[in-house]
């Protein structure tokens, strides 16, 4: 046997690899988005002053301190074009989540409740569109949505419109589009929870004289909050940040946050404007998103500790 | 409600479901074989977009150079991944647990434009090349996470008896590591990388901030072509893109239900 101190000396070597990287390719890079969202921008390479220089004794330091500004925070607390995209981004990802909810529910209830043998290919087919290309699957919804598209042509040869519709291109179709993209992510985790539920627990509340309506909402549905909530936060941070659906679906109108530090960033050339963007998100969204999961994931694992629930130590 | 109006009810649910699913993926695929160029109008049955497609030259070049980076990627970030799930589910408390789990599992939810901005700016800071090297980075950084969450959920379920009887058996620690836990491991290490690879198959956004003119990937292309609006040439390629994923997962399904199978009978 190895002596305990040897051993943990040596996990703590074997631990190191990944501190770096991430650390460097991560954390660093985070600080110095921070510390550029704090200085303003410049048309040279790079595009933004003050440069740091990092070589430089405490007097650069000094000047550097100096010469940060919070010129871009105010800019975006300001503007009313940063103030919109903001808000519009929240409320897209909030409707999106409330709908994919209302899909991914019946969706993952009807696969557990299917056959069992006949779950793996189910989950499968859930998986299967997740592991295609994003940039793809929203892509083919263009040719679905567009003025002489396929479901105008349809609803034009079914008599149900005279003229077609202007879907492209509106927040209708970013939300068709957040929606059908995320699907798995929310379907999933369900599943994970509903799959395992006890059946005796519905049995139960049937032989009890509960209605099937009542059974679902009364005794899945709270079993299954958990899988909605992991679900939810899932969607919820990656659909604020969206870049790809908003620019191809929703037209030159639609504002979201992603696509305002895209533009800000390649258009603009505004690196110190995009990095305070980036910054705003992470402190609006990412940080109280991901504290609420924990915090859900410690009620659940604190309420749940006098059953047995294995695998579930320790996880992050 | 009776037990046929529920089963009713359940199939009803999963064809709606699948059907909204893989509806706009078979029109792609449908169309990638329309002989017209017009993406609504059916112009009889056709091959000549893989034709258009196979004489691309930039655009076969960049599906290269996605696969390169792909699987260099991959490789890193399933080395990384694994250490971090280790460290994760077997060395208990230390110090730093908390920042280290938060590093670990931090890119995986931070929106994609985030971390390629902040990577970019730090590339640009140390005066980086910005062309393959710097996306293979950031893609290693982006599935060091997804490795690491797979890994570890494997590592948690495993029978840690095996690992104890060979230790008891006299066995030091590397030798366990390497004849018992690591052969355990494999299934999920190899999800782990499936995982990293494809989703730097997939990167747009990522890529897009960090890479300079020289590195174009396949997403970058097609993005490019994608916006100037719907083009059969790129109906193709995404059915041969789809066509490659669903074989993988069919396969990965299979070789699972079969191993699941047999330690069942």
């Amino acid at each position: 046997m190895i002596p305990l101190s040897r051993a943990r000396s040596l996990q703590a070597l074997l631990r190191l690899p990944v501190w770096l990287w991430l650390g460097a390719f991560f954390l660093v890079p985070f600080v110095i988005t921070l510390k550029i969202s704090l200085s303003e921008p410049a048309t040279a390479m790079p595009p933004y002053l003050p440069v740091l220089d990092w070589r430089g004794g405490a007097g650069d330091w000094s000047d550097f301190l100096q010469a940060l500004n919070v010129e871009n925070y105010v800019t975006l607390a300001t503007d009313a074009l940063y103030r919109d995209a903001a808000l519009a981004s929240v409320a897209y990802a909030l409707a999106a989540t409330i709908i994919l909810a209302g899909i991914a529910t019946p969706l993952a209830y009807a696969i557990a409740r299917s056959p069992a043998g006949r779950q793996p290919l189910l989950v499968a087919l859930v998986v299967v569109p997740f592991w295609t290309s994003f940039l793809i699957r929203v892509y083919a919804w263009i040719a679905i949505l567009k003025p002489e598209g396929l479901l105008n042509l349809g609803l034009m040869r079914l008599g149900l419109i005279g003229q077609p519709l202007e879907i492209l291109n509106t927040p209708v179709a970013v939300l068709i589009g957040l929606v059908y993209a995320y699907l798995p992510f929310m379907v999933l985790p369900l599943y994970a929870v509903l799959s395992r539920l006890d059946p005796a627990l519905r049995e139960a509340a049937a032989d009890l004289g509960a209605s099937p309506a009542r059974v679902f909402r009364t005794v899945t549905l709270p079993l299954a909050l958990p899988g909605l909530l992991a679900g939810a936060a899932l969607c919820f941070i990656p659909m604020v940040g969206e870049f790809v659906i908003p620019d191809l679906l929703g037209g030159s109108e639609t504002l979201m946050l992603g696509r305002v530090l895209w533009s800000e960033f390649f258009s603009n050339r505004d690196w110190p404007l995009a990095s305070a963007v980036a910054i705003l998100l992470v402190v609006l969204v990412v940080g109280p998103v991901v504290l609420f999961r924990d915090a859900a994931a410690e009620a659940a694992s604190g309420e749940g500790s006098g059953r047995e629930i294995p695998g579930r130590e320790g996880a992050p | 409600m009776s037990v046929l109006t529920r089963s009713v009810l359940i199939r009803a649910v999963l064809i709606s479901g699948f059907g909204f699913l893989y509806a706009p993926i078979l029109v792609l695929v449908a169309y990638s074989f329309n002989a017209s160029a017009l993406v609504t109008v059916w112009g009889g049955f056709s091959t000549r977009w893989y034709g258009v497609l196979l004489a691309d030259g930039p655009l076969l070049e960049s599906a290269w150079m996605s696969l390169r980076v792909a699987t260099l990627s991959a490789a890193i970030a399933t080395a990384l991944g694994t250490l971090a799930a280790l460290a994760l589910a077997r060395h208990g408390r230390f110090s730093g647990r908390t920042l280290f789990t938060g590093l670990v599992t931090a890119p995986m939810v931070m929106p994609e434009v985030i971390t390629g901005l902040s990577l970019l700016l730090l590339f640009v800071g140390i005066g980086l090349d910005r062309g393959m090297g710097a996306i293979v980075v950031a893609h290693a950084t982006l599935g060091t996470g997804f490795v690491a969450v797979v890994v570890a959920a494997r590592l948690r379920g495993l029978d840690r008896d095996l690992e104890e009887a060979a230790a008891d058996l006299g066995a030091g620690p590397f030798r366990v590591f390497a004849t018992v836990t690591l052969p355990l491991l494999a299934p999920g290490i190899a999800a782990g990388f499936l995982l990293a690879f494809t989703l730097s198959l997939d990167d747009l956004v990522v890529a897009s901030f960090v890479s300079g003119p020289g590195a174009t990937t396949l997403p970058m292309r097609l993005y490019s072509q994608v916006r100037l609006g719907v083009n059969p040439e790129i109906n193709a390629a995404s059915t041969l893109l789809i066509a490659a994923v669903g074989l993988a997962v069919g396969a990965a399904t299979w070789l699972g239900a079969r191993r699941g199978g047999r330690a069942t009978s």
